[in-house]
């Protein structure tokens, strides 16, 4: 291979040639695009289900597919397969299909209560119960129920479709999975498996039972009289992650495989990082380290080893623990040049993604990188003085950016970071 | 599609196992490993018609020390939290903090546990409630525990193993029913031969003895009713059908040059690994099964035996026998590991590695997990691992005498 093709460590330059995105705001780039930079925030009363008497009112729920059910298995594959289709059509694959694997970071999919009930109406007069549901199954085989809950069952759908190569890979490593997937692409790539990667992440997992649980750990939002005024990464007041839903999609491709077929190159993927803790299911290493190690792996991968960035897309979910945490990281690596490296959390407009947040805000960074502009962290009016960064409150920034880093830390430990480009250097 | 090319051999150097018949790689071949058809333990009566491979009798303080952690997580997180830590001592790396910190951890995952408790109650009261929407949201804030979530997310098998084991190099969770297992193996495999890891923690748990999870499978008629025998005598006596297994097993993977540097004694060396997904019709499988073993190089090498995942499941079990017959004759032995464990879905294809891996370690392949297998003879040197999953995807490994 020329070594026009190869990075700093020989390997191959790993460029992106297609997006999509849809979330709270909107459905496709230039929707979400405009209301990012316009300082939009998509989070809102939940509307899906009652909610009264419970703590969180409020979702950046995804209210527009059009889908068979209200699911989180059929949302999430609606979302998907928009993403992934918009991604693919403007890298320019058609009907021939896609010439790699799929990594799809995928939601917490299972039976849900509505399936539940209706395997219950099937056997009203039976006792209630897994026994009572299981006569209802034998009696009747429900064998689109069953793929809607098998955990594969989205990427085996997405696969179908875009009719990508071999196995299609779900993964999770809880809210990092969206880094994860373009870390798997990305791997495969350097490992010489592939030429081209296709990495998908999705989300809709706004359920009664969803909410609750995260409710239940104490780690959600209940700031419901104002709901986008919720999500306030970095401020003093922040109080917890507003739950959300979305999807991203990338297509990553060598240099050399997208120059030859002369596709359009969005911006490069520089670098990795990933670190895991091992210090609490859900909160991380008062001391950091994992992911300080994480973040100084990603740097060091992408070349830029002791060098500041351009821009940092921030994990930044306005918990309390988590935006201390990510500052002290972040200082910890860049010292005192972190005060003036603009910082800024999509989270304060569309929430937490969760699954698909990590690609969601790749395709933001991508965007920033691409129209020279910073989108805002929304709602901070009361900082938090221990967290002296520049957030690029309110209104978005003019400014050229040519390199992002963006963090991506998982309940349970799982910490990705990874570095963007604008041009192949 | 990824292929795995050779570039680094990848060595087993650690074992952990449970299933129905007990813990650990020794106890195994003990059980397994002899001359006699070996019988499974199976619970015939809890979850009739259906037939499971049930726990054996556990301590989980033999391998998950704390009190603490073991109350934050159910029976699927721990047994592999357990199985994971047998690994690690097997492969004498247990508690090595310079190893384990720098150790890649890559997990087969399903969907965690529910309260079934909880749940009946819920649906007693929703039978004849006019807003059963409003009902949930009544009682799911009483009725769930926090603890139970954590129990539930796919990867806080993962987080576990990192918090009781300390294993941080990285942490990798995959899902996908059997997928799950022949892409964690197929992963590690991958990044340790092409040098972008040099030491990994793979493996899958699956706890069958929960109502939720046979519904799962009974939606699309995969459970075999009143009959837990051995696959082939299920196919030819019965529809056929998936009789679940509570099983686990992670595997210690490594560099061979960094096995053999801290002077590690390898079981088996991974010398291939390949999958794919595609329609399930004949025309379409065969010749998808068939690069499948063409790109674990398999195809072009004498193989002794192999080890299969069958589900049970009548259409796509029958044809990977005649597939299997046709390409290495009759005579060959296949034994059914599904026989033994039961189908313990993402621990299927780490445990089939497992048992493979030790069999070349002691020199000898199985007795006949029934009376239609072949027989088998002499001392093996390939092994051929295949996964068929029930519904979708198909996956094989060559496993070798290193």
């Amino acid at each position: 291979m020329s070594s026009k093709y190869l990075d700093h460590k020989g390997r191959p330059v790993i460029v992106v040639t297609g997006m999509g995105t849809l979330t709270s705001l909107g459905r496709g780039k230039k929707d979400n695009w405009d209301a990012v930079i316009a300082g939009k925030s998509g989070v809102k009363e939940i509307t899906r289900f009652p909610t009264d008497g419970l703590n969180t009112r409020i979702a950046g729920t995804v209210d527009f597919m059009d889908t068979e059910e209200i699911s989180a298995p059929e949302i999430s594959y609606a979302m998907a397969e928009a993403t992934a289709e918009e991604a693919l059509a403007e890298a320019g694959f058609g009907s021939e299909g896609f010439p790699g694997p799929l990594y799809f970071a995928a939601p917490p999919v299972e039976m849900e209560w509505q399936h539940r009930f209706t395997l219950m109406d099937e056997n009203k007069d039976a006792e209630p119960g897994y026994k009572q549901l299981l006569e209802a199954a034998r009696a009747k085989r429900h064998i689109h129920m069953h793929l809607l809950v098998q955990i594969g069952g989205i990427a085996y759908r997405l696969a179908e479709k875009f009719d990508t190569k071999g196995l299609p890979i779900s993964l999770s490593t809880a809210c990092a999975s969206g880094a994860t997937s373009i870390q798997q692409g990305m791997e495969a790539i350097r490992r010489g498996d592939t030429e081209a990667a296709l990495c998908v992440a999705s989300d809709g997992s706004v359920t009664s039972e969803g909410l609750i649980r995260f409710s239940l750990l104490s780690a959600l939002n209940t700031q419901n009289e104002e709901p986008q005024k919720a999500s306030k990464p970095f401020s003093k007041d922040r109080s917890g992650f507003v739950m959300s839903e979305g999807s991203a999609a990338l297509v990553l491709e060598t240099l050399e495989h997208a120059t030859n077929r002369g596709a359009k190159i969005q911006g490069v993927i520089r670098g990795v990082g990933e670190k895991a803790d091992k210090f609490h299911r859900t909160r991380s290493s008062p001391d950091g380290i994992p992911v300080i190690t994480a973040i100084s792996r990603a740097l060091d991968d992408a070349g830029l080893a002791g060098k500041p960035v351009d821009y940092i897309n921030a994990h930044g979910t306005s918990t309390p623990e988590n935006d201390r945490m990510e500052y002290n990281s972040l200082h910890s690596v860049f010292g005192d040049d972190i005060s003036s490296i603009p910082i800024s959390s999509n989270k304060s407009m569309i929430g937490h993604t969760l699954t698909a947040a990590g690609a969601v805000e790749a395709v933001f960074s991508f965007m920033t990188m691409q129209n020279g502009k910073i989108p805002p962290t929304i709602n901070y009016d009361n900082p938090d003085p221990d967290i002296p960064l520049d957030v690029v409150p309110h209104v978005s920034r003019d400014a050229q950016v040519n390199t992002v880093l963006s963090n991506s830390f998982g309940f349970g430990g799982q910490n990705a970071c990874l570095v963007f480009g604008s041009d192949v250097v | 599609m990824s292929m795995t090319k050779n570039n680094r051999e990848v060595w087993i150097t650690g074992i952990g196992l449970v299933s129905c018949f007990g813990e650990g790689a020794a106890h195994h071949w003990q059980v397994l490993g002899g001359d006699s058809t070996p019988i499974p333990i199976q619970e015939k009566e809890l979850y009739a018609p259906y037939t499971v491979h049930p726990l054996p009798e556990m301590d989980w303080s033999k391998q998950i020390p704390r009190r603490g952690d073991q109350r934050q997580m159910e029976n699927w997180q721990r047994l592999g939290t357990y199985t994971a830590g047998l690994a690690l001592d097997d492969a004498g790396v247990k508690e090595n903090d310079e190893m384990v910190s720098a150790m890649d951890l890559v997990v087969a995952a399903g969907g965690g546990e529910r309260d079934i408790d909880s749940d009946r109650q819920i649906l007693g009261e929703a039978i004849n409630h006019k807003d059963r929407d409003k009902l949930l949201i009544e009682r799911l804030p009483n009725d769930l525990r926090p603890t139970l979530f954590l129990a539930q997310l796919s990867n806080l098998l993962a987080g576990n193993i990192s918090i009781v084991h300390k294993v941080t190099g990285s942490s990798r969770t995959y899902m996908g029913e059997e997928n799950a297992g022949v892409t964690a193996i197929e992963n590690a495999v991958a990044r340790i031969s092409a040098g972008q890891s040099t030491q990994a923690l793979v493996g899958g748990a699956y706890n069958a003895e929960r109502p939720d999870l046979l519904l799962i499978q009974e939606l699309g008629h995969y459970l075999s009713q009143n009959s837990g025998e051995a696959i082939i005598k299920r196919l030819k006596q019965t529809q056929g059908g998936i009789v679940p297994g509570t099983a686990s097993a992670f595997l210690v993977i490594e560099d061979a040059d960094f096995a053999r540097k801290r002077g590690a004694e390898p079981y088996a060396k991974i010398s291939g690994v390949a999958s794919d997904l595609g329609k399930r019709d004949p025309q379409k499988t065969i010749p998808r099964v068939a690069s499948i073993l063409e790109k674990t190089g398999a195809d072009k090498k004498t193989i002794d035996g192999i080890i299969s995942c069958a589900s049970g499941v009548k259409d796509i079990s029958e044809l990977e026998m005649v597939f299997l017959a046709e390409k290495f004759g009759p005579q060959i032995p296949i034994r059914f590991l599904t026989s033994m464990f039961g189908n313990s879905i993402e621990g299927n294809f780490p445990s089939s590695i497992a048992l493979a891996a030790m069999a070349l370690k002691n020199n000898k392949f199985y007795p006949q997990f029934e009376q239609a297998e072949q027989p088998a003879s002499g001392e093996p040197s390939s092994i051929l691992v295949t996964s068929f999953g029930h519904r979708f995807g198909e996956g094989m490994a060559l496993v070798e005498k290193t």
